[in-house]
């Protein structure tokens, strides 16, 4: 059994990693975003996707160190503005699959206009959130998603403002799916991902993952085991949560799917203009 | 290019034009955002591109508008953005990611006074300095002039053709004049024109190194989806695009940016001269003031006055060598402004011997060729 799953992690890794970009990576030993990236591989493969057609987009932070180490065609843009780029890819050729990776701060706090408007116009796109409640590359500065009183190295006497909900967030802002998951419920979360890289139109995965370094150093959780614990014991599923009473979740988090609509994306949309547009040109 | 080949005459605004020429030369892509003097270009290139199986889009914010149109040239499609200055402003740390991955890309600056939303009905040239210095750290970057309509549709072509012949963003400075006079020009037939589209490699895509050296310092570049897969970053990075801490890769990728730039000063640093073979005195003018120049030199030898006009179309990198003959063979050398003097520092800077006179107006009016003859006679 461990044989069989080596050789296939051996069979992902020759596949999907660079084999040109030299390891070690640049995370902490233990960090959650790593987790992100084994599951990231494999919903991709699961899809049978080409590597060729395939972009993934990052802003700035830990997070955003994804996308080297990955074969597909990449690109690691400023801080919060992965989106941006990705639209004008997808635009641009519209056959690709086109993917972001962004750290909390990144996508709601300079990047949150980006990541609102994305999702209202609904563009052909999967942005994946890594949450790790923090600001890890710069040291743990508190970010929009730091629980209510929890300490950072920006907030020493309690954090006093209150977090955002970044997968409510994108369901308010109409995109097309919505999912969240942790870095704890890993074969879950693989398929959460495979979904919305499919799902047509705006697609957000919220990961809640581990930075022990930054964020349980400060706030009792000081190695990823107890971080994980926490994940465990905090989430609930979106079917459960529904039976629940809403002082039984307080402090707790829903995974699972939040969102699964259907509505044109903009690309489809966009063609029609395209029409249009000539149609009324040759009628002149 | 030959203006007077044959052609349609058409009358059209300066920003009318800027949409003429970006589509001429090629570009299929406009995202931005609105902002006066500069929002008829995103409303034109809203009905035109879809016309031609183009793709405009109206994005959040100017930061955004930039971020799209560099990811669209990394897809293969020439983009455009057009702004003034409260959105060139928010522009600066994309543009600098554009530079540093050495991404093709056109943005038009449709100056008005500043700072802050200071006059936006009011012409300006204040941003001269920005448009070279805006985004942070060393870099090189080109920067052309528009004084007209006709300059708005051609330049327009030529900051295309620049952009991807040395993979750079190419930025167009117009202002308020320039951008809402109507004129007539004849807009050529489209076999007039030379349509410059960036080089792709020829190698297998296992061979592809995309920021590699070569003879011109322009390495091919590939689109994503074409298959050759590669990694973009905004990190000093090697040959292969991964981030580098390495110090002899670090030097010689800085010094690649500016020698392919230095390589190709020939056919980037554009200037016209008019009456300077035998000048005594110059004017050195850009952007509209140029246009009350060119009237002001033609008062001036009405007069007797031996003046001349050195017109920049590009103003950087700088034209150093044209300017040098200027101000080598002229005694002194007027340079007005729509600002307190910057392009006139770069005068200075290249300057040896000639007396180097100023004329600035920053109150949101036309330098007008009265003021610039009135000087000439001093001088
Ligand atoms: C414009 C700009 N401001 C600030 C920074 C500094 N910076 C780098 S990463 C980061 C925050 C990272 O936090 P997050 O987005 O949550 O990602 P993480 O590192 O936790 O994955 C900041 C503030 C920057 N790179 N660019
Ligand atoms: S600082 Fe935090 S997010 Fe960054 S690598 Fe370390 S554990 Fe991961």
């Amino acid at each position: 059994m461990e044989e069989k799953m080596m050789a296939e992690s051996a069979r992902l890794r020759h596949e999907y990693l660079r084999h040109d970009k030299k390891f070690p990576h640049v995370w902490c030993p233990g960090c959650g975003i790593g987790i992100v990236l084994g599951s990231l591989i494999r919903a991709i493969d699961s899809l049978g996707l080409d590597k060729d057609e395939l972009v993934l987009a990052s802003g700035i932070g830990c997070s955003g160190r994804l996308p080297v180490y990955v074969d597909f065609n990449t690109i690691h843009t400023t801080h919060g503005r992965a989106l941006t780029f990705a639209t004008g890819i997808k635009l641009a050729n519209p056959s690709l699959t086109v993917m972001t990776v962004m750290g909390d701060g990144d996508a709601t706090a300079i990047g949150g206009n980006h990541f609102i408007h994305a999702a209202r116009r609904n563009l052909n796109l999967t942005a994946i959130i890594i949450n790790n409640q923090i600001y890890g590359m710069t040291g743990g500065q508190y970010s929009p998603t730091t629980p209510y009183g929890s300490n950072s190295a920006t907030s020493v006497y309690g954090h006093i403002e209150h977090a955002f909900s970044i997968a409510e967030l994108a369901v308010t802002a109409g995109a097309s799916y919505v999912a969240r998951g942790t870095v704890y419920h890993v074969p879950a979360l693989d398929k959460l991902i495979a979904r919305g890289i499919e799902k047509e139109g705006f697609s957000v995965i919220e990961i809640m993952s581990n930075c022990h370094t930054q964020y349980g150093r400060r706030n009792k959780m000081p190695d990823p085991v107890t971080m994980m614990k926490w994940f465990r014991d905090q989430a609930v599923s979106v079917s459960r949560a529904a039976k629940m009473e809403a002082a039984e979740l307080e402090g707790k988090f829903t995974i699972g799917i939040l969102a699964d609509r259907d509505k044109p994306s903009y690309t489809s949309e966009y063609q029609h203009i395209r029409e249009q547009a000539l149609h009324q040109e040759k009628k002149k | 290019m030959d203006s007077k080949q044959s052609g349609t005459i058409s009358l059209l605004q300066g920003n009318e034009a800027i949409v003429k020429g970006a589509l001429a030369a090629g570009c299929r892509f406009f995202a931005g955002y609105p902002i006066t003097p500069a929002s008829e270009i995103a409303e034109l290139m809203s009905i035109n591109l879809p016309k031609v199986g183009g793709t405009f889009i109206q994005m959040e914010d100017e930061i955004a508008g930039i971020g799209a149109i560099i990811g669209a040239s990394l897809a293969g499609v020439k983009s455009l953005t057009a702004t003034s200055g409260p959105g060139f402003s928010l522009m600066q740390e994309n543009l600098g990611f554009a530079c540093i991955t050495e991404t093709p890309c056109v943005i038009v600056n449709v100056m008005r006074g500043g700072p802050s939303t200071g006059l936006p009905t009011s012409p300006g040239q204040g941003d001269v300095m920005q448009a070279r210095w805006g985004t942070h750290g060393i870099h090189p970057i080109v920067v052309l002039s528009v004084s007209s309509v006709l300059d708005s549709f051609e330049i327009t072509i030529h900051a295309f053709n620049i952009s991807e012949k040395y993979r750079i963003p190419v930025i167009i400075l117009s202002d308020e004049v320039v951008a809402h006079t109507r004129e007539s020009i004849t807009i050529p037939d489209q076999t007039g024109f030379e349509e410059v589209n960036r080089i792709k490699p020829s190698v297998p895509p296992e061979w592809y190194h995309p920021y590699e050296d070569n003879s011109r310092g322009v390495p091919p570049m590939a689109s994503f989806g074409d298959g050759y897969r590669h990694h973009v970053t905004g990190l000093v990075h090697d040959v292969h695009g991964y981030p580098t801490q390495r110090v002899d890769e670090i030097d010689a990728f800085q010094r690649r940016q500016f020698r392919k730039i230095t390589n190709g000063f020939y056919e980037i640093q554009m200037t016209k001269s008019t009456m300077l073979d035998d000048a005594e005195i110059a004017v050195i003018a850009y952007g509209s003031v140029s246009r009350s120049a060119l009237r002001a030199i033609k008062m001036a030898r009405e007069r007797g006055i031996k003046a001349g006009l050195l017109h920049l179309i590009t103003l950087f990198p700088f034209p150093r060598q044209t300017a040098e003959q200027v101000l080598r063979q002229c005694r002194a050398v007027l340079v007005p402004e729509m600002n307190l003097g910057q392009i006139s520092r770069e005068v200075k800077r290249v300057n040896l011997s000639s007396k180097i006179e100023k004329i600035n107006r920053i109150d949101g009016q036309l330098i007008t060729p009265e003021e610039i003859f009135k000087k000439l006679l001093e001088m």
